[in-house]
């Protein structure tokens, strides 16, 4: 029972597949590879050795670009939202910056920092810093009033109380936060490669076009990105299932 | 039962809690609004004060300002005749159920407080108080998966596991159902006798109140004052039928201003 649960899923994405490679064959303008066209492309990238080469420059970007917003963010977040009045100096412009996209970034990130890495690792930390600097924010002004008293009445220093009631109490929230900033930073990266780099998956795309209309590899290229995404989800995910962060999710 | 009164009277020397026209009013949309005024109230060494009255007449933030949370407007605490000016791990305040740290195992829960003792000590007591509220075999289970009735003696036990000299509950048993709400008010009481805290215990039950206090604050509504003082004087285990027991229970229903028919 519980094995035929789990395989409808699969047997779902069999039936659309087969149901793409009937259309894809029987149209002829071309409209579409099929997916075994999209299987050559793969087995083609694989052959010239650039399936793994352009994976791991994205990874790379999205790595960096990540963890440098998170180092930042996090703690300047968690500091804005336990102290009130930090709060009140830092929101307008948090407020203004937020919603810029970060691909409006890129001709800036050029201008700084050059086509390559670092200017697609700039705009993954630009995606990924805003939205885990609020989620910090938030998750540090909600926690509860009674733990923080509980934790001053047994006379923890304020270091301890840090260490002992914020950090516990907002972990949950947080790795919700960067479990969803990690999706936008693997979006941001495809973009940021179509323009500021000539590596990675998000080039692959924009390259399989203009050099030749190879829609296989486009394609082909929006597999591998969408297989990682949902890797890197459920990688992340599974830190929510640890035991002492599991209180933090069970409420709903 | 000589004994007893005399031993409450030796006690009775010894101020441990003083409330000195304690007055707190709450600025919201630049009106005032008086929550309690003119409190003031000495309590004994050891004594068992309940602090009763319907719900909106201050008594949580009374509690809150005899802990440190809150400073008071006007007027002053002290403990053992110093100034109250913040929470101290003296006195522990129990917030219902709610202030277990849901990240913590019971054991971490009820060894939170004993972060400065070495390890081994910390252990013994952890298991000594773990033995008295009756949670062996949960040491290391998380409070989400504890009945109400469970967390709210983990708290119990986290505050006692610092040896405090007071304790503060607030409404510590409310959310409890009326058959744990009775066993735990024996188990306080058992914690009382065997340990002599002084307690400050708030209350909108009229029955728990007389039920457990040396002397039953009664407040009125908001803005609140202390409307009267009842002693109870009958010593534990109390028969909640007899004949003094129901004319001390009815003054305050009296008191209160409900006639005590439905």
């Amino acid at each position: 029972m519980n094995l035929r649960v789990r395989l409808r899923p699969l047997l779902f994405i069999a039936v659309l597949l087969v149901i793409w490679e009937i259309a894809a064959r029987r149209q002829s303008a071309h409209l579409l590879p099929g997916p075994w066209g999209v299987v050559g492309g793969i087995a083609d990238l694989v052959r010239h050795g650039l399936l793994l080469k352009y994976v791991v420059a994205s990874l790379f970007r999205v790595t960096w670009g990540f963890l440098l917003a998170a180092v930042l963010a996090i703690p300047l977040g968690l500091t804005i939202g336990w102290y009130r009045r930090a709060e009140m100096a830092f929101n307008p412009i948090i407020q203004i910056l937020r919603p810029i996209s970060p691909l409006a970034w890129i001709p800036i990130a050029i201008l700084w920092f050059g086509v390559g890495d670092l200017s697609a690792v700039f705009l993954i930390f630009i995606g990924s810093f805003f939205p885990l600097l609020l989620t910090a924010i938030n998750a540090a002004e909600s926690v509860p009033a009674v733990y923080v008293n509980a934790g001053r009445n047994f006379g923890l220093s304020p270091g301890r109380l840090v260490y002992q009631i914020l950090y516990p109490a907002v972990i949950p929230q947080l790795i919700v936060g960067l479990r969803i900033t990690l999706g936008v930073a693997w979006l941001v990266v495809v973009a940021a490669e179509m323009i500021a780099v000539n590596s990675g998956l998000g080039f692959l795309i924009v390259d399989a076009r203009n050099a030749g209309n190879r829609y296989d590899l486009v394609v082909a290229g929006m597999v591998i990105i969408g297989v990682i995404g949902l890797l890197l989800d459920i990688g992340m995910r599974s830190l929510e299932r640890a035991k002492s962060f599991r209180w933090g999710y069970s409420e709903d | 039962m000589v004994l007893v009164k005399e031993s409450v009277a030796a006690r009775a020397l010894k101020t441990k809690l003083s409330v000195e026209n304690v007055s707190m009013t709450f600025r919201r949309d630049g009106k005032s609004m008086p929550v309690f005024e003119n409190i003031n109230l000495e309590v004994a060494d050891g004594e068992f004060v309940c602090l009763l009255g319907p719900s909106g007449c201050g008594k949580t933030t009374l509690l809150n300002v005899m802990a440190g949370f809150l400073s008071p407007t006007s007027g002053s605490i002290q403990v053992d005749g110093e100034v109250v000016s913040g929470p101290d791990p003296r006195r522990i305040y129990v917030f219902q159920e709610r202030g277990v740290f849901p990240w913590l195992t019971v054991e971490g829960n009820i060894g939170f407080g004993l972060f400065k003792l070495p390890p081994t000590e910390r252990e013994m007591r952890i298991a000594h108080y773990v033995r008295m509220v009756g949670l062996q075999g949960f040491e290391k289970v998380y409070p989400q998966e504890l009945s109400g009735g469970m967390k709210q003696r983990v708290e119990v036990a986290r505050a006692l596991a610092v040896n405090p000299d007071m304790l503060f509950l607030d409404e510590p048993f409310g959310a409890l159902d009326s058959i744990t709400r009775l066993v735990m008010r024996g188990e306080l009481l058992r914690i009382w006798e065997a340990e002599r805290k002084t307690i400050i215990f708030v209350t909108h039950d009229i029955d728990e109140a007389v039920q457990l206090a040396d002397r039953v604050v009664v407040m009125s509504a908001r803005p609140g004052t202390i409307q009267q003082i009842v002693n109870i004087d009958i010593p534990h285990p109390r028969d909640i039928s007899s004949a003094h027991y129901l004319e001390l229970r009815d003054g305050i229903f009296q008191q209160i201003g409900l006639a005590h028919k439905i």
